[in-house]
């Protein structure tokens, strides 16, 4: 089945669609978790502590870098299969998962490393916050990885050509909604 | 018909150094000796065009139809909206 059997009456594939309509949701979902963030640190502003003195910013800065490069990795992975270059396709996809995959290793070595400095969820609201937003936002990219895991057997398994490759395109948008929550929650919860 | 499905290719390269410079600049401001609400400004400014070249070009959203930006941009009104909303609102020292 080609792409354009995919098109609805809107001229968009459905399928795309449908992936913009679940992120539109997805805004929210992180919008009422950031906005419940901003009530709480308002509301604390004299006891929160400066979060450089308590989280590891060089380390989570190194993370944020490796969570860019999967999305240039996807991308490239993307352009590859639209000009019918396949192993692009696959490396691209593979180095998506390995960077995913790494990130998450940081995430759990850095979560280790608070909890046993006694920074935990129960520890302050600032813990609370931090664990629960960043909590939510691994489990989404916990949930990538697996999603990108199985596009890549897909790849080995032919099933992307130039005139098919939305399995692709939809994992990559929803892969960079996931990059683009990390650029804000590490801007509001490690930086600011 | 076709040309709805293939995307213009955005310079992809170009978006990853411009992403990672920004990133860089973050991290400098963050620790740069200003008064604390400049600081949360620039921080907050960076923060959002990096969003925008993840959404514009790594989702190709620069390249997709007016009923997808209307889709992201009624849930992004909203959040703005909730944002500002908390953030007038009044605590108690």
């Amino acid at each position: 089945m080609s792409q354009q059997e995919h098109i609805g009456r809107l001229g968009i594939d459905t399928r795309k669609l449908g992936m913009w309509i679940f992120l539109a949701s997805e805004i929210m979902f992180f919008t009422g978790l950031i906005g419940s963030y901003i009530v709480l640190r308002f509301a604390n502003l004299h006891t929160w502590p400066v979060p450089s003195t308590v989280l590891n910013i060089p380390l989570t800065g190194i993370n944020t870098f490796i969570l860019i490069c999967s999305s240039a990795t996807l991308v490239l992975g993307l352009a590859s299969v639209q000009r019918g270059y396949q192993e692009g396709l696959q490396v691209g996809l593979f180095l998506t998962v390995l960077l995913g995959s790494i990130f998450l290793g940081i995430q759990m070595h850095e979560y280790q490393e608070l909890i046993h400095d006694g920074f935990t969820i129960s520890s302050s609201i600032f813990g609370s916050c931090f664990f629960t937003l960043t909590g939510f936002h691994g489990a989404h990219v916990f949930a990538g990885v697996i999603w990108l895991t199985v596009v890549l057997v897909r790849s080995f398994l032919g099933y992307f050509t130039p005139e098919e490759y939305a399995g692709v395109e939809i994992v990559g948008l929803y892969w960079h909604f996931v990059d683009l929550v990390w650029i804000i929650l590490f801007t509001i919860l490690y930086l600011i | 018909m076709e040309e709805t499905m293939v995307h213009k290719r955005p310079n992809y390269a170009a978006v990853f150094w411009s992403l990672l410079i920004l990133t860089i600049l973050e991290i400098i401001t963050a620790n740069a000796p200003l008064a604390k609400p400049l600081v949360v400004v620039t921080l907050v400014f960076l923060a959002m065009i990096k969003a925008s070249l993840v959404a514009l070009f790594y989702m190709h959203l620069k390249f997709e139809k007016f009923i997808i930006y209307l889709v992201v941009l009624f849930p992004l009104f909203l959040a703005v909206f909730l944002t500002v909303m908390v953030l007038a609102d009044k605590h108690p020292a």
